[in-house]
């Protein structure tokens, strides 16, 4: 196990203890596996993943940098920038747009006043589209940071935008 | 704001067998308690005081359960080829990633009977006598993690995991471990190099991972319904569960369906129940009093059948594959007379080329090529040449890559163009669809006026 030296530590130190948890129910040679669950746990505090929590990262885990690098290009929900304040992930894909997702992201293009991939000036809102997110009997839905919001309607958009506004 | 929590709306039961829809779901119904009550864990005592590991293998092989995870690979034949004695740690995999799209009963069962799915994966993992077990849950589920996740902490503090459980000696530690936004990590091999903390490329077989998988160790994985069949193979016998359903499809199987449907949802039917019943009466027949145009049986990557290829079947392996199909995922995406399949097909192929990993040039190439293909005929400039172009880009992927992804994206297309050919000829020949173009039959958002 690498001990990690304080003080190159400053974005995870605080983190470390609960890594060092997690690893208690891992086999022992596991410590390349803790990569995306740590990732995960920094960005779920920052909102995104900067260069030095990679370096850090890097360090603690004895990693190498480049396996790290993948890694967040690899998967969808890493993200080396920050994202509006609410992430909101409408699905597109088959079920959800026999369902009218199309009419959802065009209606929700039009209130926001951004395409999908761009996020409000303020700051407050991202707008993406994304896959099938296993909620394909509720549709149309979409996933605002970590919840699911299904069966979607004008009025129940509405209500959801004006909630996140306040 | 926080939505309440979003749960899959129960309706009332099929006639037929249950394993997994058999009592009222309620806010804790999922809870160790009430598993309990209702028998849980009875099985993995009777496994760990009065089983050898070898004969929990045996129940499994004997009850001819197949895979749920789209392949319908024999459960217990997988199992079986890990070897007990070769002195190397073993491990049992949970594939929780359910992404094929159409795909959401895994969700239903990791939200309400996270136990029952928990006991299969201990009982899978004393079979091959592992100590340590993994679940790889999709980086997007939410309340099926919190489930999931408070279920194993009950457990542990149970004694139904950890050192020596249930005081008979074997140990056992489940890392929940959660993905980062993937549809091709739910590929075996993928996900176990996401296990190890790399990008999810899936790896050429041989080895098979049974010989080498997780950190080169031999590695068993099963879907999540597949483990949750287990406790009950376990309590019965395999024999008993081999006389639910048919001979050569025992047991249920969770069907999720969605589309233009009235009742759209996740209902368990045990195999050999009519198509059309389940379609018309169970799930109220399809919106707007439209006919039945085509069923996408098994998620997107299996072929579509239309109204007539379902006339008198029924719901299991054979049938499905006598029909030219198969039950893949149990993902049903039904769609409706007037439907535009020319757009259909655009929407699946968007998804395909997402999500390639762009390891294998036929599917890299031709995954981007047929969308734009598509993206061009929607837009009405399709060219005469278009609709052999798009075959030939589906065969050449034919056994041609690492994974099916690239394979099932070919077979999704060319089956919607051998169904729907004039769709594709009248759009190229007219720059519009042959339909109004839509996909939807009620669309909330049409009033409202959006893109259409
Ligand atoms: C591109 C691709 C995606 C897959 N996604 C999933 C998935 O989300 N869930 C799943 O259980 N199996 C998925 N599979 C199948 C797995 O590779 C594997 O066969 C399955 O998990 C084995 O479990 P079973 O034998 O219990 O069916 C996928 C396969 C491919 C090729
Ligand atoms: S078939 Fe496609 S998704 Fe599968 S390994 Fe090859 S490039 Fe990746
Ligand atoms: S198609 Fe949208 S959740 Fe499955």
């Amino acid at each position: 196990m690498i001990k990690p030296t304080s003080e190159k530590m400053q974005n995870i130190q605080h983190l470390i203890p609960e890594f060092e948890r997690w690893k208690e129910r891992y086999p022992s040679d596991f410590t390349g596996s803790l990569t995306i669950p740590c990732l995960r746990r920094i960005q779920e505090e920052r909102g995104y993943i900067a260069d030095s929590d990679i370096d850090e990262l890097v360090a603690y885990l004895g990693v190498p940098r480049m396996q790290v690098d993948e890694v967040i290009a690899f998967y969808t929900q890493f993200t080396r920038e920050p994202l509006g304040t609410h992430h909101l992930q409408v699905c597109h894909n088959l079920s959800c747009s026999l369902r009218g997702a199309e009419g959802l992201v065009g209606y929700l293009c039009n209130k926001l006043g951004i395409q999908p991939g761009e996020t409000t000036a303020d700051g407050k809102f991202t707008l993406s589209t994304v896959e099938c997110l296993a909620s394909c009997g509720t549709a149309p839905m979409m996933m605002v940071n970590d919840t699911y919001h299904e069966n979607l309607t004008p009025a129940t958009v509405d209500a959801l935008l004006e909630d996140l506004t306040r | 704001m926080t939505a309440p929590d979003s749960t899959t709306p129960a309706f009332p039961a099929l006639s037929g067998r249950k394993y997994f829809m058999n009592f009222p779901v309620t806010d804790t119904s999922h809870s160790l308690e009430a598993y309990k009550a209702r028998g849980g864990y009875q099985s993995l005592h009777k496994a760990l005081t009065s089983m050898q590991p070898t004969d929990v293998t045996k129940e499994v092989s004997a009850s001819g359960l197949l895979g749920h995870g789209g392949a319908a690979f024999p459960a217990g034949r997988k199992w079986g080829v890990i070897k007990l004695t070769d002195g190397e740690p073993h491990y049992v995999c949970m594939n929780a990633d359910e992404g094929e799209p159409g795909t959401f009963k895994d969700r239903w069962l990791l939200e309400h009977v996270p136990h029952l799915c928990i006991e299969g994966l201990i009982l899978a993992s004393y079979a091959i006598m592992g100590r340590h077990a993994f679940i790889y849950i999709r980086g997007e589920f939410d309340l099926p993690y919190r489930r999931l996740r408070d279920a194993i902490e009950e457990a542990y503090a149970a004694g139904l995991l950890g050192e020596n459980i249930l005081g008979t000696g074997y140990s056992l530690d489940i890392v929940l471990y959660r993905g980062a936004g993937s549809y091709v990590c739910g590929e075996a091999s993928a996900m176990l190099a996401s296990l190890e903390g790399k990008k999810g490329w899936p790896r050429n077989r041989p080895p098979r991972l049974t010989v080498k998988g997780l950190y080169q160790r031999p590695t068993v994985v099963n879907n999540v319904e597949t483990l949750a069949n287990i406790p009950a193979i376990v309590g019965e016998g395999g024999e008993a569960f081999r006389k639910v359903g048919l001979p050569k499809s025992p047991g249920t199987q969770m069907i999720s369906i969605s589309g233009h449907l009235v009742r759209p949802g996740v209902y368990e039917i045990e195999y050999g129940y009519s198509w059309e019943k389940f379609i018309y009466e169970d799930c109220g027949g399809i919106l707007g009093g439209r006919g039945l145009k085509c069923v996408i049986p098994g998620g997107v990557s299996t072929k579509i059948l239309d109204a007539n290829e379902l006339k008198g079947r029924t719901l299991d392996h054979n049938s499905a594959l006598a029909a030219g199909s198969q039950i893949g995922s149990g993902g049903m995406i039904v769609i409706a007379e007037g439907t535009c399949m020319v757009r259909v097909a655009r929407v699946i192929q968007r998804f395909y080329h997402h999500e390639s990993c762009g390891q294998c040039t036929p599917c890299r190439e031709g995954m981007g090529w047929m969308e734009r293909i598509l993206d061009r005929v929607v837009r009405g400039e399709g060219r005469p040449e278009d609709i052999d172009r798009l075959y030939h880009i589906s065969n050449a992927n034919d056994g041609t890559t690492i994974c099916s992804l690239g394979d099932s994206a070919g077979y999704a297309c060319s089956a919607i163009l051998d169904h729907y050919r004039e769709e594709f000829e009248y759009f190229i020949t007219h720059g519009r669809s042959m339909y109004d173009g839509s996909l939807t039959v009620e669309d909330p958002f049409a009033a409202v006026g959006a893109t259409a």
